[in-house]
């Protein structure tokens, strides 16, 4: 069965053709990173505004690269949150007239479940148990999936995401947007034992993540060294931010690990294309003998491939939704 | 009007949140200002604590709006850092919430001063360099937030 996918969560406007939950017949991100850049942000009015103008665009687009026509299209699926409320309403308008006209099922996908589903979508192999470290704009949440495939979170951030703490350092440090690309190269050429930051959480025996702390640390770093004046450090500050989020991401995965006894660990989430973490990840995984497993660029940054692979396994277990259902910007991971 | 007050650590500023909540009311508006790492969402926290309500509080930067309840009533938390224009908050539509059956917290309120009923109350934060002392001040026209301020630094 071939399933429309369509995504508008934040700042990607995106459609894809799926067969059978497996295969990716398309997948269009119409990226809006480069319109977002001189806002040092995503904007969310203009996110919406430019979902607007997108989404036809991107379905047909998507219809058109699968070499397909809208009356192949078995079900529709559509990410329902959470997200920016009015990015996620585009999406979902779309999908409800899709569905109505087509008459097939309309399915309401968690885009963070589907952020790990993406994971199975590469690697066919994959079978839980396992671990999953979700980092992204909005999002850092570690959880475990039972053999069942049930996900159980373990634990988020208590104040800032992994994503937005680049963001807003990268901003403060006026660094190119988006933030977390930027500080990844910039670390890959400093020395992190150079500017040493705390490692928030890291001994406490729980999941919890905090960031807001560090961003404070490198303000007060940055602020001490301008008024010595001494040149800021850009390379080694970002290689000694790095290393602090880093740290506790790989600890306190591996922690989780070793408690619930999996042999794989996922990464999923915008930020699971950090070099950095992705690196620290494997030589630790590695050390243990536990399979990571990280999904390309395409399929860690928001997309509709994932949306419309995991609606596949909602169809199957009868979760549709009808033509009153709504979007919902808070939809936690697991209730 | 004015009162001014400090916190030495992010928990004194979370707990002076917890005071200042028992005393809220739905439509009760708070419009927060300070920089980067000054501690509003800390104070936001502290907010939801002491109305009881459970779960986490984070960071809104993504989500703009986050909704929390479960408490003495709801708690509406905003945060408009990323956002440019007067429409935008319409478009979110922010008066369901401001003038609704919950109290309403705006981080980087400052950005959209014409939103704020002159019965909102403002809180500055100011971070010091190097510290994790904070200069608070609560500003008002409403002589009811005087009372409310006073009795939540006592």
């Amino acid at each position: 069965m071939l399933i429309l996918g369509v995504e508008t969560s934040c700042d990607e406007t995106s459609a894809s053709v799926v067969e059978d939950g497996a295969i990716v017949r398309s997948n269009v991100i119409s990226s809006q990173v480069e319109f977002h850049r001189p806002y040092g942000g995503v904007v969310p009015e203009v996110a919406s505004r430019k979902h607007l103008e997108l989404i036809n665009p991107v379905i047909e687009e998507s219809l058109a690269e699968a070499g397909v026509g809208f009356e192949d299209i078995g079900a529709v699926a559509v990410t329902i949150g959470p997200g920016l409320i009015g990015a996620l309403l585009v999406g979902l308008a779309a999908a409800k007239a899709i569905a109505y006209t087509l008459d097939v099922p309309l399915i309401g996908v968690n885009h963070l479940e589907a952020h790990i589903r993406a994971n199975f979508l590469e690697d066919p192999a994959l079978r839980p148990p396992l671990v999953a470290l979700l980092v992204s704009g909005g999002h850092t949440i570690l959880a475990v999936m039972d053999e069942s495939g049930r996900l159980t979170t373990l634990g988020e951030t208590l104040d800032d995401a992994a994503g937005e703490a680049y963001d807003k350092i990268a901003r403060f440090l006026g660094l190119a947007y988006p933030g977390g690309p930027e500080i990844d190269r910039l670390a890959a050429l400093g020395d992190a034992k150079k500017v040493i930051l705390p490692r928030a959480m890291i001994d406490r025996d729980d999941y919890a993540f905090s960031l807001s702390g560090l961003k404070t640390a490198v303000l007060n770093y940055v602020s001490k060294l301008e008024k010595q004046g001494q040149e800021i450090p850009l390379n080694d500050l970002a290689a000694g931010f790095q290393a602090a989020v880093i740290d506790v991401q790989v600890a306190k995965t591996m922690r989780a690990a070793k408690e619930y006894g999996v042999k794989n660990i996922v990464l999923a989430g915008g930020v699971a294309a950090n070099a950095g973490l992705r690196a620290a990840l494997k030589e630790a995984a590695d050390e243990k003998g536990i399979k990571l497993n990280a999904p390309t660029l395409e399929l860690c940054t928001d997309n509709a491939a994932m949306i419309a692979s995991l609606g596949y396994e909602y169809l199957k277990e009868g979760k549709t939704i009808d033509m009153t259902a709504n979007s919902d910007a808070n939809l936690p991971l697991s209730s | 009007m004015q009162i001014r007050t400090e916190t030495q650590t992010p928990a004194e500023t979370g707990a002076l949140g917890a005071r200042l909540a028992s005393f809220l009311r739905p439509g009760d508006i708070i419009n927060l200002s300070g920089d980067l790492g000054a501690g509003k969402t800390r104070f936001v926290q502290g907010l939801a604590e002491g109305l009881g309500i459970r779960g986490q509080v984070t960071s809104p930067t993504y989500a703009i709006i986050k909704e929390y309840r479960g408490g003495a009533m709801p708690l509406y938390h905003f945060d408009v850092y990323r956002l440019d224009r007067l429409m935008d908050l319409i478009d979110l539509g922010y008066e369901d919430y401001f003038f609704g059956d919950g109290a309403t917290v705006v981080e980087w309120g400052d950005k959209f001063k014409e939103v704020f009923p002159s019965s909102a109350l403002t809180l500055e934060l100011i971070r010091h360099d190097a510290t994790d002392k904070r200069d608070l001040t609560f500003v008002f026209s409403d002589i009811r937030w005087q009372a409310v301020v006073e009795a939540a630094l006592r």
